[in-house]
């Protein structure tokens, strides 16, 4: 697998730490409630299709970069910088 | 039989070789397979389950039954096919699975037994009792049935890792291949061309084609020129491509040294390499089927076109007296090739009822081979017309069931071929793997004039993908013959018709598969195994699934094929692990001291990749008790000396750094003055504790983390995570300075009076307080001083860069022996933590919050942090939790074990009366006692009360005492002091 890393470019999947679903990014405020925070710590979908989670460039430049892809055919269709990519 | 004129061997440099203590000779260019072949031994190996005599089935890496030892001592490798193994002189092979010898096998009385021995035979059989599974039946069965061994040695090979990047990949080098890697490379494209042979040109060589008027492999040398004359061509022989994986990338191995015996120092047997293609050609050509007819595993049956590769690419005739058998035009050409050569052709049987007839030698048209005899070898075959049957002699029957395309790699990436009625075979199909074009006989297109074509035509969609032109290339001239199949699997009759050579699976035992409603082709090759020996049933499959479609009347596309995975053909765990082994798997970290521990005898002790020493045994010293108890005492009474710089070091820095801080600890530090240290305490974001450690401020905008051992990395990430991913407007950045700085902690009572004149200044309470922290000059060197403790005691750690680490170190040790001191280890440092109640991840182990641990008020109402939300969850403060708390035995039994689980003093030792557990345990010396830290419910609130401590492992039981778990110094005096 290769992932495009936006400072580096393509490099093989071993360079990156995997983290999980990019719901992390979503922080709720501290008085969001029960739910959202539940949602937001433990609740993950698990998609058949496009998913996008989050891989740590951890043999390279230390970017934490959203990956948009497809978990049914492997393909990558969008790499961004967590920093540039949080809604 | 050698063949005079025919082959391309370099007949002016025979090559010796020995098999089975036997020497030969072949030439440079045979194979082990095509050599013993010209010296006319023709039984290589025995089968699986039988141990039925056989003898070389293919020409290829498709081979099941010629499977050889080669070599012997660490390096001897099994299994390997005679086929693709190149002779060079000193070459060692032995035949496999037989005893005593090849020829006198005894363990070919199983093939007596055969009828017992079907399909689900050893389910239904080796039930009962149970323990005879493992010990009895496991072990004599595995005896009977196998291949070849390792030699149980340490391999000494060197197998290599490497990357490649290209264009384009072209996978194997037939006509097709050639074609496309020739269009790609004019191009101007970077291609790698592929091949898993050591000769470039695939069937070409086998074949008496011509191509523009030229021999077929005359025509694939002067191509092969041209590319090796590109400096944008890459060719690689001997490298198998083994799978296809996502984003392009593909597995491959090179067999760098396995044809010559030569293993110059520092080159490796094999190579794992991972190419990396834009886009992919496979051009990987088919493979034959053989016939499944009674007794068709003898030695000198073997495929057609593996009788014509040993003829016109060796230069051997596997027979004498050769006889023909088939559904295709193709076997019309073997028997033109063989009369060509000056062999015997005796007859031609050709399913077919319209097989087309020749005056040069015998058809029987509509006839088929239903049996076989010769002892060791063919002797004769029986025909079945419908007029009867008849007995032909014979030493070589060459049989073909038509071709497989090679559909494999298009498969890894979950792809299904699509079955083609015409061709009686599964094709690609488009589109299984992103970016690959298919081209020549794996495609389906078997004449060499539709390999070059199609070559071409695929070279040109990768080049359009790739956004070049395709350049203006002629289409050769070449044969473009019929194929013209008819069904032909199996011949019907009685006996064992042998489907899957290397794994011993017969008509039959497919038949019964379905029979027992075993009806899924997924199911039916479990439960006979069809298909899962080491050739993964190349040479089988299509016909097993034909025979099950048939046998439960669904046709082959409903039936459906068995998932093809990688790798393509077996690759040695050495090759893929390699650069993985020893250190390449777990590397090795050394701290500055690590020379002068090992000096001093210390057992070092890994700690994450580091090594730390356990402690430090002077003369006299027996166990490592007195060492740990003299270490100690030492730091109690004087002053110790430990190498702290494994701990993480991070630096942080900007104007937002302290608001980053205390975003990331539960308590503030944007609030540390400068020159000042404060313990943190770190959550994830579930409320959990995920790590502790000090924080310095040592500017305005500059602070340095201090991490765990173990958590270093992880924090790294976190802290990295929390700013990019949460904070990303924080103008704070952090870089890891673990490996720069060589850190000592000096702790003791003596501590300032062995720093005393090492430093630019004079240390006192005054200028440099407890949990002060700032630069220092250190005999000249630029580095840092922080008064912190992690045993109690008055200390300091001292760092300086890296580099002066082993010196500095030096220095400290003379001083504190000087002193009365010395250097502690690990044992000692978990000791003096131990009784000042200090937490490491034994207790922080990932179920435990800062409620706890004790340290509850630490997280900050002031602001959010980290985890905050979820650590005040109702369930993370309630009553009944099991927190931290000192534990001492009182009674007989004196002994505390951590991981032992705690009870009341009367209730029954059972889990539903458990009260907690130990996480940490050791003897002080100081205390006089065993001492242990612990998780108690409500524990807190439990001091002065007896709980029972219960190790049903060891079977220990001590009555202890709740104590607070700061067990020495509780008002914290000495670190003052």
């Amino acid at each position: 697998m290769r992932i495009t890393c936006p400072h580096c470019g393509e490099r093989d999947r071993r360079e990156f730490y995997y983290r999980g679903a990019a719901v992390d990014l979503e922080r709720p405020a501290p008085d969001a409630g029960e739910e959202a925070w539940d949602n937001f710590v433990y609740l993950r979908d698990n998609p058949a299709g496009v998913t996008r989670d989050l891989w740590y460039h951890e043999g390279g430049c230390g970017a934490w970069i959203v990956v948009t892809r497809d978990t049914v055919t492997h393909e990558v269709l969008k790499t961004e910088l967590a920093s540039e990519a949080k809604s | 039989m050698r063949i005079n004129g025919k082959g391309l061997i370099d007949r002016s440099k025979p090559v010796p070789f020995v098999f089975d203590g036997i020497s030969y000779s072949g030439f440079e260019g045979d194979t082990l397979a095509s050599a013993l072949l010209a010296n006319e031994q023709r039984l290589m190996g025995r089968s699986f389950k039988y141990h039925r005599p056989r003898g070389v089935l293919t020409a290829g890496s498709e081979e099941p039954n010629a499977l050889m030892t080669v070599g012997s001592g660490p390096t001897q490798e099994p299994n390997v096919r005679a086929t693709m193994q190149e002779i060079y002189p000193g070459l060692e092979a032995r035949s496999q699975n037989r005893w005593p010898s090849l020829n006198f096998d005894l363990l070919s009385l199983n093939d007596l037994a055969a009828p017992f021995l079907g399909a689900g035979f050893y389910y239904k059989t080796f039930m009962w009792p149970k323990s005879f599974w493992e010990k009895v039946y496991e072990p004599a069965i595995r005896r009977a049935a196998g291949l070849g061994a390792l030699s149980g040695r340490d391999n000494t090979d060197k197998y290599e890792s490497a990357y490649a990047f290209c264009d384009l990949l072209v996978i194997g080098a037939g006509p097709a291949g050639l074609m496309a890697a020739l269009t790609a490379g004019r191009a101007g494209a970077d291609v790698i061309l592929a091949d898993e042979s050591n000769r470039m040109g695939g069937r070409l060589l086998a074949e008496t084609y011509e191509i523009d008027g030229k021999p077929g492999n005359v025509w694939a040398d002067e191509v092969l020129a041209e590319l090796k004359s590109m400096d944008n061509v890459r060719l690689m022989t001997r490298t198998t491509v083994a799978g296809a994986y996502d984003q392009g990338t593909f597995a491959a191995v090179e067999r760098v040294l396995h044809h010559t015996e030569r293993r110059p120092n520092g080159a490796p047997l094999e190579t794992y390499w991972r190419i990396v293609a834009k886009r992919s050609v496979l051009a990987a050509g088919a493979l034959e089927r053989p016939v499944a007819f009674r007794d068709n595993d003898r030695p000198g049956i073997m495929t057609a076109g593996a009788v014509r590769a040993y003829l016109n690419r060796w230069g051997v005739s596997a027979g004498r007296n050769v006889t023909i058998f088939g559904n295709t035009d193709d076997i019309h050409r073997t028997a033109r090739d063989l009369l060509d050569a000056g062999v015997h052709v005796a007859a031609v049987i050709d399913s077919r009822h319209d097989a087309p007839l020749s005056k040069d030698y015998q058809v029987l048209r509509g006839a088929q081979v239903c049996g076989s005899s010769g002892r060791k070898g063919l002797e004769s075959i029986t025909v079945r017309r419908p007029s009867g049957e008849e007995r032909i002699h014979t030493d070589c029957l060459a049989m073909t069931g038509g071709w497989n395309p090679s559909v494999h790699l298009t498969c890894h990436m979950n792809g299904r071929p699509t079955w083609r009625r015409d061709i009686e075979a599964f094709v690609p199909t488009p589109g299984s793997v992103p970016g690959m074009s298919i081209a020549g006989a794996c495609n389906g297109s078997f004449s060499t004039s539709a390999c070059l074509r199609e070559g071409i035509a695929a070279a040109g969609e990768a080049l359009e993908g790739l956004g070049l032109t395709a350049p203006d290339i002629a289409l050769p001239v070449a044969e473009d013959a019929s194929y013209e199949i008819t069904q032909l699997w199996a011949v019907p009759g009685k006996g064992r018709a042998w489907l899957d050579f290397q794994n011993d699976v017969t008509v039959k035992d497919v038949k019964q598969a379905a029979t027992e409603n075993f009806r899924s082709v997924e199911h039916m090759k479990r439960y006979t195994t069809q298909g899962m020996a080491t050739d993964q049933g190349k040479n089988s499959n299509v016909a097993a699934l034909a025979i099950l479609a048939d046998a439960t009347g669904r046709g082959i596309p409903e039936t459906g094929t068995t998932t093809f995975r990688p790798p393509y053909s077996p690759i040695a765990i050495g090759a893929y692990g390699a650069g993985a082994e020893g250190e390449g798997f777990k590397p090795q970290r050394f701290t500055t001291s690590h020379k002068a521990s090992v000096a001093r005898n210390a057992p070092m002790i890994e700690a994450g990749l580091w090594y730390r020493p356990s402690y430090f045994p002077k003369t006299g010293e027996t166990t490592w008790r007195e060492s740990c108890d003299r270490e100690v005492k030492q730091v109690r009474d004087a002053v110790g000396v430990c190498d702290v710089s494994t701990l993480g070091k991070i630096d942080i820095q900007g104007p937002d750094a302290g608001k980053f801080l205390d975003f990331v600890y539960t308590n503030m530090f944007s609030t540390l003055k400068v020159g000042r240290v404060r313990y943190g305490l770190m959550l994830r974001e579930d409320g959990y504790v995920m790590d502790d450690g000090t924080t310095a401020r040592l500017g305005e905008n500059h602070y340095l983390m201090t991490t765990t051992t173990a958590a270093a990395g992880e924090v790294m990430k976190h802290l990295e995570f929390v700013h990019q991913g949460l904070c990303p407007d924080l103008d704070v950045s952090f870089t890891s300075v673990t490996e720069q700085w060589a850190q000592f902690a000096v702790a003791g009572p003596k501590s300032r009076e062995l720093l005393s004149g090492l430093l630019d200044q004079t240390l006192d309470d005054e200028s440099w307080p407890f949990m002060a922290c700032g630069q220092v000059e250190v005999l000249g060197v630029k580095g840092r001083l922080f008064r912190i403790s992690f045993s109690g005691e008055h200390a300091y750690e001292i760092a300086v860069p890296a580099r002066y680490g082993a010196s500095l170190f030096d220095i400290l040790i003379e001083r504190a022996e000087a002193l009365g001191g010395g250097l502690y280890g690990m044992e000692a440092l978990n000791v003096l933590r131990i009784e000042k109640g200090f937490i490491t991840h034994a207790e922080i182990h990932g179920r435990t919050t800062a409620y706890d641990i004790g340290m509850g008020r630490m997280v900050s109402q002031k602001k959010d942090c980290i985890g905050k939300t979820m650590s005040e969850r109702p369930g993370l403060e309630e009553a009944g939790r099991e927190r931290l708390v000192g534990l001492k035995p009182i009674g007989e039994s004196r002994q505390l074990l951590a991981g032992a689980h705690l009870y009341n003093e009367e209730a029954e030792p059972v889990r539903t009366s458990d009260q907690g557990y130990i996480t940490s345990v050791c003897y002080s010396p100081t205390l006089e006692t065993m001492i242990g830290l612990a998780f108690l419910a409500d524990g807190p609130d439990r001091e002065g009360e007896v709980v029972k401590m219960v190790d049903h492992l060891r079977g220990v039981t001590t009555l202890c005492e709740v104590v607070n778990p700061v067990f020495f110094d509780p008002e914290g005096g000495r670190v003052r002091g």
